[in-house]
């Protein structure tokens, strides 16, 4: 479905991604795991088109994206929940939400949509009218996965969704991405969580400075006693 | 007393409006791209000029009933269009090749487009139209024919005058501002602009077409400056070359003052600008004006730094 080959990027003369190479296959959950600064979320933003890769092929449902701009990629159902979050803070909760069907022509669609996020996360609808900005981290986060749900993305990828979040809405937050997989969206999920990623993933890579040094399904990389010694505290 | 009271609320609100109309395009621009148009004041200037040929065109001066009414709102009609297409063009044509250059480009360019503005403003007045006074003379004032019936609205008894130009100005002013308030809160561009402002990379993500968004932006606001030049030059009747440069300056001082990026805060801080003005010309005397306006500008800045509406209060992380 994704296919990452050989892809270089850097910030100025900085080299921050070195060739990595790495694919998602419909209705997969893959992960991305790796240290802070590894690069991860320089490879999410090549891929939505945010960030120009120097050199390396990018393919979608084998379409070239490299050259496209980032509304297009949203268009063609690849869609983004960033780091940190981003929601709009002086929109609603509902506005937000309806940002992220902003590229949808089809409103009965987004109506049974709106539901589907409210019925994952009854704070949402509660807090509804409420400005994005007001909103605890945990709900922000839930906010910023449920827009990035309105997109009706057939690729949804999330950049660190548990960062500095309390364990029980982390567990709340990878039961979502589950869910959402089983009903069909596949998924790459950038994580620093390295255990909760490969344990709800079908397989995993991890970056190193800007290079994939090891691939494997979830199970393989919890046994793998680098990953062990790095990742996971062991 | 409370005539001379009520006599300056009008003159302040009038005015009022002409800057909050100017604010309104500062602001928005800010909002997305935090960057001042410099030429902003220029391109009302500029519609101003445009007025002023299309009243001579129409023939409005003398015009009365229908015809009047008609062809003023062709003339706002026009200028609103050319405002917003001049202001879209300068976007494309200058500031958007600069968009990923360093802040202070656009920003210098935007002041040589104001001069280049200037320029053909200067040209504009030099053509040979009678509205022109013949083309004599190209830098000097030109007046603005009173077309309006110039009657006071109270009765010619009453200690106040309320000409149909006041109303005209204030209402029509309202109605435009409504109209703006109610596509930023509730249409679907209106939403992406605010989207936009708040996070242009999250808005990215969204799907949004940011270029496309800040070209929208572009279009309203000269509209709003197009629209201001129509309503300024009925009101004040005199327009000139260079009026851009003060009006535009008191524009972005009301954008500042109520909080730059803040839609309601351009509305609050031009009509502040207006009123302060107003009270000030007439109880402390018109020679103070720049001193005393602009002392109590930056009191209220020195207390709310980030204007009256800017946001003060940092948003949860
Ligand atoms: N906008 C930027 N400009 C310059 N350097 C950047 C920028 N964003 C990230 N970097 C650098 O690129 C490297 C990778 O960053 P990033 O992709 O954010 O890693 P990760 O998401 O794995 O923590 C880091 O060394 C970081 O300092
Ligand atoms: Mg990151």
């Amino acid at each position: 479905m994704l296919n990452v080959a050989n892809m270089s990027a850097s910030y100025g003369a900085i080299d921050v991604l070195k060739g990595i190479s790495l694919r998602v296959e419909e209705g997969e959950i893959v992960t991305l795991i790796g240290a802070n600064g590894a690069g991860k979320t320089t490879t999410l933003m090549c891929i939505s088109g945010l960030h120009k890769p120097r050199s390396g092929q990018l393919t979608f449902l084998g379409q070239d994206i490299v050259p496209m701009a980032p509304h297009h990629i949203v268009r063609l159902g690849l869609v983004q929940s960033p780091e940190g979050r981003k929601v709009f803070p002086r929109m609603t909760v509902a506005e937000n939400l309806e940002m992220g069907a902003y590229t949808r022509r089809d409103p009965d669609g987004v109506k049974t949509d709106y539901e589907r996020v409210y019925s994952l996360f009854p704070v949402l609808q509660e807090r509804k009218t409420q400005p994005a900005g007001t909103l605890s981290g945990g709900e922000q986060q839930m906010l910023a996965v449920g827009r990035a749900m309105m997109a009706k993305p057939r690729l949804l990828l999330l950049d660190e969704p548990s960062l500095g979040l309390a364990p029980l809405i982390v567990a709340r937050i990878f039961e979502v991405i589950q869910t959402l997989n089983q009903q069909g969206t596949t998924v790459l999920l950038v994580e620093q969580n390295a255990r909760m990623a490969l344990r709800i993933a079908h397989r995993g890579y991890v970056l190193e400075t800007g290079t994939v040094t090891m691939e494997g399904t979830g199970v393989e990389l919890l046994a793998d006693s680098r990953v062990q010694a790095a990742y996971l505290g062991e | 007393m409370l005539d001379t009271i009520l006599q300056q609320l009008i003159i302040g609100l009038t005015n009022g409006m002409v800057f909050a109309l100017v604010a309104l395009g500062y602001t928005m621009v800010y909002g997305i791209l935090e960057f001042i148009n410099f030429a902003h004041g220029d391109v009302f200037m500029l519609t101003s000029f445009l007025a002023l040929t299309l009243v001579g065109l129409f023939d409005l001066q003398g015009a009365s009933g229908a015809s009047l009414a008609g062809g003023l709102c062709l003339v706002i009609l026009t200028c609103a269009l050319f405002g917003a297409g001049l202001n879209y063009v300068i976007d494309r044509l200058v500031y958007k090749p600069l968009r990923k250059a360093p802040k202070l480009a656009p920003l210098v360019s935007a002041i040589g487009v104001s001069f280049i503005l200037q320029n053909l403003g200067l040209f504009w007045g030099g053509m040979p139209l009678k509205v022109f006074g013949g083309g004599n003379q190209a830098a000097a004032p030109k007046a603005f024919p009173d077309i309006l019936p110039a009657h006071n609205l109270l009765g010619a008894g009453s200690g106040l005058t309320l000409m149909p130009k006041d109303v005209l100005v204030i209402g029509a002013s309202l109605v435009v501002m409504a109209a703006l308030y109610g596509v930023v809160r509730f249409s679907k561009l209106g939403k992406a602009m605010r989207a936009t402002a708040q996070d242009p990379a999250a808005a990215r993500l969204m799907g949004i077409d940011v270029d496309q968004v800040i070209g929208a932006t572009f279009l309203v606001g000269g509209g709003l400056a197009g629209f201001a030049a129509v309503i300024y030059s009925l009101y004040i009747n005199t327009i000139h070359y260079q009026m851009g440069y003060q009006n535009g300056l008191y524009a972005f001082t009301a954008a500042v003052v109520g909080g730059i990026g803040n839609i309601p805060g351009a509305v609050l801080g031009g009509l502040l600008l207006g009123l302060v003005r107003a009270y000030s010309d007439q109880f402390i005397g018109a020679q103070w004006q720049p001193a005393v306006l602009f002392g109590i500008l930056i009191l209220i800045l020195i207390f709310r730094p980030s204007g009256l509406l800017g946001s003060t209060a940092r948003e949860k992380v």
